[in-house]
């Protein structure tokens, strides 16, 4: 799977103004768990806009509508650092005393040739891709992952 | 081997103990080690530990000692670790993690985790006072790894912190991550609130193999001495 590497997008509805009290510690919390993602080796790429902490100013769809996207190397990487990265685990604990349940897909991969780094339109057409066609292989889910696409052979010289 | 087969060749004291040994260990576990630990001859360990590995519960590796390599390094090493696959006998058949599966979802799915949370604490917590109330002079410590190993986390010391080899909700835990991390750390904090252990706290601290929670002293908190009134104010 050297030619591909996984894009990943997150999206939630936030409970309350990011300065408020009750977002105070994941507001806290953005920056030391986007510097252990920057101490991963498998992390090619994070989305970050400059205003806030990594991507938390931007509002493509709506005042409480937050996103998180970023590129690894392999679905491995992503999944060791979502789920078995102490400081990321402990946030992903306590989400829902920062964010709405969501009743569709919050969270879509997919692959991307490696060195793309994918636009939030990409993003966000991949996530209503997987909303609208459940996970394909060209939108999917941890719990129902696609491989990469296959190499097309070489041609001989 | 069927799975009443597997699990029954535990069914001799020293070579449970011997398996109890090797799947505490982080480590490929030699047969003098073994052996050693558990207090008996090198080569009754070895029968026992092949045994085991026959029946598919511990896995074996080979390494050199010290590294070295090529003709004249020596024999390499058999070592022995816990098997990673789940046997299971149960009868009347029962299958609780099939329903277990179907209510994670259901939580997952409905947002209820803070109320998982809560009711997880409140568990944790009547484990850790019938604990506390069946020794109640004992360090905080020895309880609650006693209280730990007897609920199946295999507790075993790494520096100044408690960690548990073992993730009781394992196959769980791997299809819904935070859900049930979040759920062990509340039974573990309930534990500790429970067992009156004020001198320890949980944290969550993933490491490959092991459970995600590992506990610690807790920071003291150093309250400022009360000063009297100055005579001359």
């Amino acid at each position: 799977m050297a030619g591909y590497h996984l894009a990943q997008l997150n999206v939630g509805l936030v409970r309350a103004p990011t300065d408020s009290p009750q977002l105070a510690d994941f507001m806290a919390g953005i920056d030391p768990v986007n510097a252990a993602a920057d101490d991963t080796p498998g992390l090619v790429w994070r989305l970050q806009d400059g205003d806030g902490p990594g991507a938390t100013a931007l509002r493509p769809r709506g005042p409480d509508f937050m996103v998180n996207m970023s590129v690894w190397e392999s679905l491995e990487a992503l999944r060791d650092f979502v789920y078995r990265n102490g400081p990321h685990l402990d946030f992903m604990r306590r989400r829902r005393e920062w964010f709405h349940r969501m009743g569709e897909q919050h969270l879509v991969l997919w692959w991307v040739p490696a060195g793309h780094i994918p636009g939030l339109d990409e993003a966000l057409s991949r996530l209503d891709l997987i909303r609208s066609d459940g996970p394909t292989p060209l939108a999917f889910t941890f719990h129902e992952p696609y491989p990469a696409p296959a190499e097309p052979a070489a041609r001989r010289g | 081997m069927n799975e009443i087969s597997i699990v029954a060749v535990l069914d001799d004291p020293v070579r449970r103990r011997l398996y109890e040994y090797v799947a505490l260990q982080p480590h490929g576990v030699s047969r003098n080690e073994a052996a050693q630990a558990v207090g008996i001859q090198r080569t009754l360990a070895a029968f026992h530990l092949d045994r085991l590995a026959e029946a598919g519960l511990v896995s074996v590796s080979f390494r050199r000692p010290d590294g070295r390599t090529g003709p004249g390094a020596g024999r390499p090493a058999k070592l022995y670790q816990r098997a990673t696959t789940e046997h299971e006998v149960s009868v009347p058949p029962r299958d609780y993690r099939r329903a277990a599966e179907l209510l994670a979802e259901v939580v997952d799915v409905t947002g209820a985790e803070p109320q998982l949370q809560r009711s997880a604490r409140s568990r944790g917590a009547a484990a850790g006072r019938t604990a506390r109330w069946q020794a109640p002079g004992e360090g905080d410590r020895e309880l609650v790894e006693r209280e730990l190993a007897a609920q199946g986390y295999q507790p075993y010391r790494d520096g100044a912190d408690t960690r548990l080899r073992n993730c009781p909700f394992h196959v769980l835990a791997d299809r819904y991550p935070p859900l049930i991390c979040g759920m062990n750390l509340a039974l573990l904090e309930g534990l500790l609130t429970g067992a009156a252990a004020a001198t320890l706290e949980a944290r969550l601290d993933p490491r490959p193999g092991d459970c995600c929670v590992a506990l610690r002293e807790a920071v003291p908190v150093v309250l400022p001495e009360a000063v009297p009134p100055s005579k001359t104010n």
